[in-house]
């Protein structure tokens, strides 16, 4: 064993990240393989809420109190992610008063901060609130981005001393003697950054201690391990609003049920979810009843959604675990507190440690409590700073300076890059170089997207998590092209041509679930504009076809028109106006 | 006064254009109604008749080589061959010298924004000496604050299609310095005119910022930005500099060369006496005995009915919203004519984004005089007819048909319109 221990961690979710960043600040050598994009599987998949823990205050008051702490930090710590906006929940006339008090009542034991508001008061802060609803009990919920606080965490951990590897699928567990001593991963890029069209091949990871950290998919890996994890994913859909209906995290009150929550971001409005289990965390069918079901039910908190534009949806699964032999039935009912498997104790296989469950908003406690796990292997008590060192983006920052005339961006464009940068705003758009909009959806600058392209390479679905760049109404109709366009400063082209055909055929996924009313125009639009336009659907480098160009239009007779005289000759009908 | 003519048509994109100019030549008064600026500021200006069959082959050279393959309910089918060449017979004479490829059966190949190439039957006198066919070396020049168009990776893609000529990129500041976001009409206006910059105008600097990378290229590509009322100074300005041929490659939205086809066909329909009512939205209709006797105009709040003898229905595609949709159907929302459409809305579309998607043809069902029809194959109404993107039955994205298809139908609607009087 080396002085410092090589800890590698599998999984680049929050949870991963998180612990990597964590060990890495208490000065481990830390590996993180992702198999696809940081966030690729439920981090990257879910509404964006920062509980304040009001959702769990009756049922389970342990996770409540952890959130409403976890709120606290990522507030101090993440700040650039995190938009206070509030939150609501919602007693619709069908809700009892019975449930009502007893999330009051809830709320104030688990010391989440409560106030209770009439219908006028309630519809007064959220004018779109059906008309109605009895009242409602305001918490401190807010929207937290969770690709900007994946990269941040990886990003310090990088700035520790951590090798980040995305595109790094685990295929194999090493194990000696009895023990696991690595992994073996393969690339299906290069090194580090993204890179089309170059293998990278395999590569065995070798590491003092293992820790599975890839939730819905931890099972896979116990497989590998020889261990039996038993995670029982559960699917959620997410349909995202084309503008923000409310601008506070709208919860109904009530004991469970699907379609309960809509989550302001951004410039969007998330509607969520349903939970229902599924075999395979990688396919599992994705309806048409389960984005009406939202639509409909949505709609009894807020009645304009029912006539509203959305312009995509997505599932996420749940990485839900109990322990053996609990038995329970409903998936709602299976507790969102995490677990943490150490597979020497579990299952007789020391170098290894899973962690299943858990939830998004307590991330970094989950990530502490599994440092500590780990550093005490190593007889290591360096403390955890996670909670109080801000993460990169978020030292020091105000939005309220005027950065419009500073980057000589215009508003809301300036103002709203800014806010997505945090305190790297200065070190990204101080550039000399023309700055144009690239994303006029999100209002992302060449600038951001330069800077994206930096550290995620050439693959633009991770520079799309990174800058928000063609997640707007469009879904990419005029700004994919161009996305790629910027890639072409650094990479050949048939990496920018591969790289954007990825990043359209991903819009399309969720884009198709929202295919009627003004998204389907829109998409009639996008379609028309890249596959005749721009003739993408057929170009024949695409499609590999050889052209016989001669068998094509020349020109209008080149040679007795040519040139300058041409031009010159024929002014044209309409130039003497 | 009450409005009375003997054809209304709705809608004013290419269609709706040539079907007017097509009912006014059988001497029947004709007032065509545009609600807001036509689709055509989306469009590339290119004039597709037929660039791929339905099975994807193609490029086609010979657009109507492929009529064949096309499914028995393409509008193509319905109208003939004859009606295309009609079209586009229409479609030169109200551009004039504006546009080329009169002179050929064969399609054009035109360099893209993104470097592929596509077959089209007409293309802007701006964009000619782009063609592709044409084997004399190339120089793409790009701006360093318009990202819609990166030269060195369109000339790449050109290369890698096995294009026969040299294609090189290149990118430089536009001589005059605008905002980081400016519009590419702000670039048209300072070559138009011909803005001062340092002491010389901008098209000479323009050239001058050019020349160094030339190495012998006979013709230069730029982006659709090379004037607009003064287009054709620009360019020959440009190339008397250059000793080389210029050249447009047509962009996305807002795109000039869809804008100043639109003004081509306005002028159009000015000369041919056609009347035009535009910046209200025809929302509803009249009827008597089994004929549409008006369509109702919403002019500020109040309904006002233009009456006509005979209506043609030329509002558009889904972008156009000449079709509508909910989670519930598809419709067509002014005479709610029938549209056949799956029931289940995830049969509108497949999972891959550029396959063979249904919503893509989804339209009215054209009889053979181009009236929309009932599920029960009836016409709709005796007297009203349809053309342009909201017949259905065409995949015009894959198959590079839309001109075509506004054209055509556009030739016979109107007729059948006038001649219905």
């Amino acid at each position: 064993m080396t002085d410092t221990p090589e800890i590698l961690v599998i999984g680049g979710g929050s949870t991963g990240t998180g612990i990597a960043r964590d060990l890495a600040m208490r000065g481990m050598d830390v590996t993180l393989v992702e198999q696809g994009n940081l966030t690729h599987g439920t981090t990257g998949r879910m509404h964006g809420l920062l509980h304040s823990g009001g959702r769990y205050a009756v049922t389970d008051q342990p996770s409540a109190k952890e959130c409403i702490e976890e709120n606290r930090v990522l507030r101090e710590i993440a700040s650039h992610t995190v938009e206070m906006t509030g939150g609501l929940f919602v007693k619709r006339p069908e809700d009892t008063e019975e449930y009502f008090e007893k999330k009051l009542k809830g709320c104030k034991e688990c010391g989440i901060p409560t106030e209770v508001l009439s219908n006028a008061e309630a519809r007064q802060l959220e004018p779109y609130l059906a008309k109605d609803i009895d009242k409602a009990i305001r918490v401190p919920d807010g929207a937290i981005d969770p690709f900007r606080l994946c990269v941040a965490n990886a990003a310090s951990a990088e700035q520790h001393g951590a090798r980040i590897e995305t595109h790094s699928k685990v295929v194999d567990v090493l194990i000696e003697a009895g023990e696991v001593v690595g992994v073996e991963v393969e690339h299906t890029s290069g090194e580090g950054k993204r890179v089309h069209g170059r293998s990278g091949g395999r590569e065995k990871i070798y590491a003092d201690y293992v820790v599975n950290a890839t939730g819905a998919w931890a099972g896979r890996v116990g497989d590998m391990a020889g261990v039996d994890i038993e995670v029982r994913p559960s699917k959620g859909v997410m349909t995202i609003m084309n503008v923000r209906q409310v601008d506070t995290v709208i919860n109904r009150c009530q004991p469970k049920g699907n379609a309960d929550i809509i989550v302001p971001h951004e410039t969007t409005a998330i509607l969520g979810t349903t939970d229902e289990e599924v075999e395979d965390p990688e396919d599992y069918p994705e309806e048409q009843w389960e984005v009406d079901m939202m639509i409909s039910e949505l709609s009894k908190l807020v009645p304009m959604l029912q006539e509203a534009r959305t312009i995509r949806s997505f599932w996420g699964v749940r990485p839900l675990y109990e322990p053996p032999g609990t038995g329970t039935t409903d998936p709602t009912d299976i507790t969102r507190d995490f677990f943490l498997l150490d597979h020497a104790a579990r299952d007789d296989l020391p170098g290894m440690t899973s962690i299943v469950g858990g939830k998004f908003t307590t991330f970094r406690m989950m990530a502490e409590k599994i440092s500590d796990h780990v550093c005490a292997k190593f007889g290591d008590t360096t403390e955890c700073r996670t909670a109080d060192v801000p993460l990169p983006g978020s030292e020091d920052f105000s939005v309220l300076r005027d950065y419009m005339d500073e980057f000589g961006l215009r508003s809301p464009i300036g103002r709203r890059s800014v806010q997505r940068l945090g305190s790297r705003a200065d070190e990204v758009l101080k550039t000399n170089e023309p700055n144009p909009t690239v994303c006029e959806c999100e209002g992302v600058t060449r600038a951001e997207v330069r800077d994206a392209i930096s550290s995620a390479g050439s693959d633009l679905n991770a520079v799309r998590l990174r800058t928000r760049a063609s997640m707007g109404n469009c879904q990419g109709a005029f700004c994919c092209h161009r996305m790629a366009n910027e890639l072409a400063m650094e990479y050949p082209e048939p990496v920018a041509r591969e790289a954007l055909d990825e990043l359209y055929q991903e819009r399309w996924k969720g884009e198709r679930h929202a295919m009627w009313g003004e998204q389907l125009s829109q998409a009639m639009l996008k379609h028309l504009l890249h596959a005749t336009t721009m003739n993408r659907d057929r170009d024949p480098v695409r499609v590999g076809s050889d052209v016989d160009f001669g068998a094509f239009d020349g020109g209008p007779a080149v040679g007795d028109d040519a040139g300058a005289k041409r031009a010159a000759a024929d002014g044209g009908r309409r130039d003497g106006d | 006064m009450a409005i009375e003519e003997d054809v209304i048509v709705v809608g004013g994109g290419v269609a709706g254009t040539v079907a007017a100019l097509s009912a006014a030549e059988t001497g029947a008064s004709v007032r065509l109604i545009t609600h807001k600026k036509s689709t055509l500021r989306h469009a590339s200006g290119l004039i597709d008749v037929l660039g791929y069959t339905p099975d994807a082959d193609g490029p086609l050279a010979d657009p109507f080589e492929g009529l064949d393959s096309l499914p028995e309910e393409h509008p193509y089918r319905v109208v003939g061959e004859d009606a295309i060449r009609e079209g586009l017979a229409t479609f030169d004479d109200i551009v004039g010298d504006e546009y080329h490829g009169e002179h050929t059966d064969a399609n054009a190949l035109v360099p893209t924004h993104g470097g592929a190439v596509k077959p089209t039957a007409r293309y802007p006198k701006a964009a000619a000496a782009g063609v592709a066919s044409d084997d004399r070396d190339m120089l793409l020049v790009g701006f360093a604050s318009m990202t819609d168009f990166e030269a060195s990776l369109a000339a790449d893609h050109l290369d890698a299609a096995g294009v026969p000529f040299e294609a090189r990129g290149v990118t430089i500041e536009f001589p005059k310095r605008f905002r980081a976001d400016a519009k590419v009409t702000r670039f048209a206006k300072a070559l138009d005119t011909d803005e001062d910059v340092g002491g010389r105008g901008t098209r000479e600097a323009l050239a001058a910022a050019v020349e160094p990378h030339l190495d012998g290229a006979a013709r230069v590509g730029f982006p659709s930005l090379l004037g607009d009322d003064h287009r054709h100074e620009v360019r020959a300005d440009l190339e008397a500099y250059l000793g080389a041929e210029v050249f447009e490659v047509p962009m996305g939205p807002p795109s000039l060369p869809g804008l100043r086809l639109e003004d081509l066909l306005f002028d159009a329909l000015d000369e041919a006496g056609v009347g035009i009512s535009s910046g209200n939205k025809a929302v509803g209709y009249e009827t008597d005995d089994g004929e549409v006797s008006a369509v109702i105009v919403d002019r500020k709040g109040r309904e006002i009915p233009y009456h006509a003898d005979a209506f043609v229905l030329a509002t558009g595609g889904l972008v156009g919203k000449g079709i509508d949709s909910s989670r519930e159907g598809v419709r067509e929302p002014l005479f709610d004519c029938y549209i056949p459409h799956p029931d289940d809305r995830y049969d509108w579309f497949v999972e891959d984004a550029f396959g063979d998607h249904p919503f893509t043809s989804f339209g009215v069902v054209p009889d053979d005089r181009l009236r929309p029809t009932r599920a029960d194959g009836h016409a709709e109404f005796e007297n009203l007819f349809a053309a342009g993107g909201v017949v259905g039955g065409a995949n015009v994205a894959a198959e590079k048909s839309a001109s075509g298809v506004s054209l055509a139908t556009g030739v016979v609607a109107g007729r059948a319109a006038g001649d219905s009087i």
